[in-house]
């Protein structure tokens, strides 16, 4: 198996879609001879021509709402929001009208389109390069939400989310584009949206997360361990549908549950988990749920002081990690 | 089709003759649907003051507009429909029953956009090739626009034709799907039902131009203002569009018409509008003056023209009754559908 890297992975997921089925198309701003911004598309249009990987004027509203239109006629559209932070003006045609199109329609229109996105921080973005945008689409009905974490992740997920006849939104961390390496088989696979992976089993504690922070529980994970606290850390992969089984399997395992998302704490994904868990794990638990997330600030500043006091990272994990522990 | 000024036609019988590519019984056919549409639309006023229908928007003076293109594009065979909300007379004479309207409007099962979960005939008619999915306003526009790239790409003829109101257009979705439609010289005919008012702001208020036609020439493709009222003028304008659509691109087509009625059922026009405003409208009521010039031509008898009313007001009384005995959706329909399969 060949080690790649996150974009690469993205890359050859939609270079791998788009010879298989002539109804997938990208459109994005800068996805043609730029390659897009991060190069998720560099020579595809070299292969796939102007007509398939389509760049559009700067208008991230029209990218959204094209791309559902030609979702009502089949097609299979993958229109690229260039950076999460730039996803607002395109919300009406997401949150509005593709996560509604089937349940208002009845059934009888179908919307098989995966909006790719960058998103999240910790690389100097600043307010509007850096955002976390997914606790909006994970809120709304009728829309899918991944969030994969690793290069074999984010093809086989990928993969089937242009697969899929429903609305995907397919978030990217950015900064695992190029940081986070991994194997990834040369044949042909997919993973199943809606379900959890394990990354690290373990008996003492249970840590979910996705995306750039479940790295840093890994690393937190390794750092504690020595002291005798044996976490075990689920990565979600797809926040809707969410795997709601294998975290409330692991917690009645270990009887305590860490949460750790880099968006903000209040009303994220954390706290819908921590319900969950309440709601359904209560008799198991053994200490208090926490949570290490970002803090209740319009995203992470671009100072690295500011941004480094916003990020849950490896230390701020393994110091709440051992605070669990001790109960 | 080559750039013109805006053209104003009299009531359809200004320059007499009937288009040669229409029939004697389409004319008829659709004077008859004309009038069916306007019996619903007032029975749905009254159910509504009844306490039978929770809402409505009216077509009343919108219909020459809405069935004149829907004439061309049946005609056509080849068109995909992305309506706006006050397209009922539209998507009723599209094809679906009076009884059909009714659930709709009263939010019965049977409903056949959306089975009582929207406002009434708001989601999809896919056999009729109507899409509205939601009314906020242009973002259909956008939709319209991916449709035609759609196809386009498909190698598919259909032209595609989305209504919008004055209003809509100062929507940015409005200019980003006229623009990307130029770029693309995608099929597409907007379709800007202007009745001078979004909901109490008129048009003074909305634009610095006279005409919303005007707009096209600023992304490169045609623009024609024509006056909504005329029922021929419409079929015309939209025939002729629809065929350059097909060839080189879009077309605005601005239809000029009147609203006969407040906004919809929770509004009260007379807090903004002058009071003899509509009645000075009404004087060209497009049921009358289609009538009329049926009659001058000699499509139409009075006898016909009486029973077309006697006929609809029946279908209308019919369907009322049963779609007011009609059952609601089921309960376990509410979490149906949330995704497809």
């Amino acid at each position: 198996m060949a080690v790649k890297s996150v974009i690469e992975a993205v890359r050859e997921a939609i270079r791998e879609e788009m010879r298989r089925d002539p109804t997938v198309f990208v459109m994005g701003e800068d996805v043609g001879a730029r390659g897009g911004v991060f190069l998720a598309t560099q020579g595809l249009m070299e292969e796939f021509g102007e007509d398939r990987i389509i760049d559009t004027p700067l208008a991230e509203a029209s990218i959204v709402g094209i791309a559902l239109g030609a979702a009502f006629r089949g097609q299979r559209p993958l229109p690229e929001i260039q950076f999460s932070d730039f996803v607002w003006p395109s919300v009406n045609q997401l949150i509005g009208e593709a996560a509604r199109s089937c349940y208002g329609t009845n059934g009888a229109v179908q919307v098989p389109m995966t909006v790719r996105i960058p998103y999240g921080g910790g690389i100097r973005g600043g307010l509007f390069h850096s955002q976390n945008v997914e606790t909006h689409f994970f809120h709304t009905p009728g829309l899918k939400v991944v969030t994969p974490s690793t290069p074999y992740d984010a093809k086989g997920l990928l993969k089937s989310a242009i697969r899929d006849n429903n609305p995907v939104v397919f978030l990217e961390h950015k900064k695992t584009y190029r940081l986070v390496r991994g194997e990834v088989p040369d044949g042909e696979y997919t993973l199943p949206l809606g379900v959890a992976d394990i990354k690290r089993p373990g008996n003492t504690l249970t840590i979910v997360s996705y995306g750039l922070t479940l790295h840093y529980c890994l690393e937190a994970a390794q750092e504690v361990a020595p002291e005798g606290i044996d976490a075990e850390v689920i990565d979600l992969r797809t926040l809707t549908p969410l795997d709601r089984e294998t975290i409330l399997t692991s917690v009645r395992k270990t009887g305590k549950l860490l949460i750790a998302h880099e968006d903000n704490v209040t009303g994220g994904i954390g706290a819908e988990i921590a319900a969950l868990v309440a709601d359904q794990a209560f008799e198991y638990l053994d200490g208090p749920i926490a949570r290490v997330c970002g803090p209740d600030v319009p995203t992470m500043p671009f100072a690295q002081t500011l941004e480094d006091a916003y990020i849950p990272d490896p230390t701020k994990i393994a110091t709440a990690l051992r605070r669990l522990a001790a109960y | 089709m080559p750039p013109r000024k805006s053209r104003a036609r009299g009531n359809g019988a200004a320059d007499g003759a009937l288009p040669a590519n229409l029939s004697g019984d389409d004319l008829a056919d659709y004077y008859r649907r004309m009038a069916l549409c306007r019996a619903i639309d007032e029975r749905i006023w009254a159910l509504n003051r009844q306490g039978k229908v929770p809402i409505a928007a009216s077509s009343q003076g919108h219909e020459a507009a809405q069935l004149g293109s829907l004439l061309a594009a049946e005609k056509d065979g080849d068109c995909f429909l992305f309506p706006y909300y006050r397209d009922l007379a539209l998507k009723f004479a599209a094809g679906i029953t009076a009884e059909e309207v009714m659930r709709s409007f009263m939010g019965k099962a049977g409903d056949p956009y959306s089975n009582g979960r929207q406002f009434p005939l708001q989601g999809a008619d896919l056999p009729r090739k109507i899409i509205q999915i939601s009314n906020v306003v242009a973002a259909g526009l956008t939709q319209s626009v991916g449709y035609a790239l759609a196809c386009k790409m498909r190698g598919e003829q259909t032209v595609v034709l989305v209504y919008f109101g004055d209003g809509a257009s100062s929507q940015g979705e409005t200019h980003e799907a006229m623009n990307f439609a130029a770029v693309h010289k995608l099929p597409v005919i907007f379709i800007c039902e202007n009745n001078r008012y979004a909901i109490s702001v008129p048009q003074r208020k909305q634009m610095g131009v006279e005409e919303v036609a005007s707009r096209a020439a600023g992304y490169g493709f045609p623009g024609f203002a024509i006056d909504g009222m005329d029922f021929i003028g419409c079929y015309e304008a939209t025939r002729e569009a629809i065929n350059s659509a097909r060839a080189q691109g879009p077309v605005l087509l601005e239809m000029k018409v009147e609203r006969f009625m407040s906004h919809t059922t929770d509004d009260d026009d007379r807090r903004y509008r002058p009071p003899d405003e509509v009645t000075q409208a009404r004087q060209r009521d497009p049921l009358i003056t289609f009538g009329n010039l049926l009659l001058e031509q000699g499509v139409l008898t009075q006898e016909q023209i009486d029973h077309a009313a006697a006929d609809a007001l029946a279908a209308v009384d019919a369907a009322t009754d049963a779609a007011d005995n009609a059952s609601p959706p089921d309960v376990s329909t509410l979490h149906q559908m949330v995704y497809s399969g």
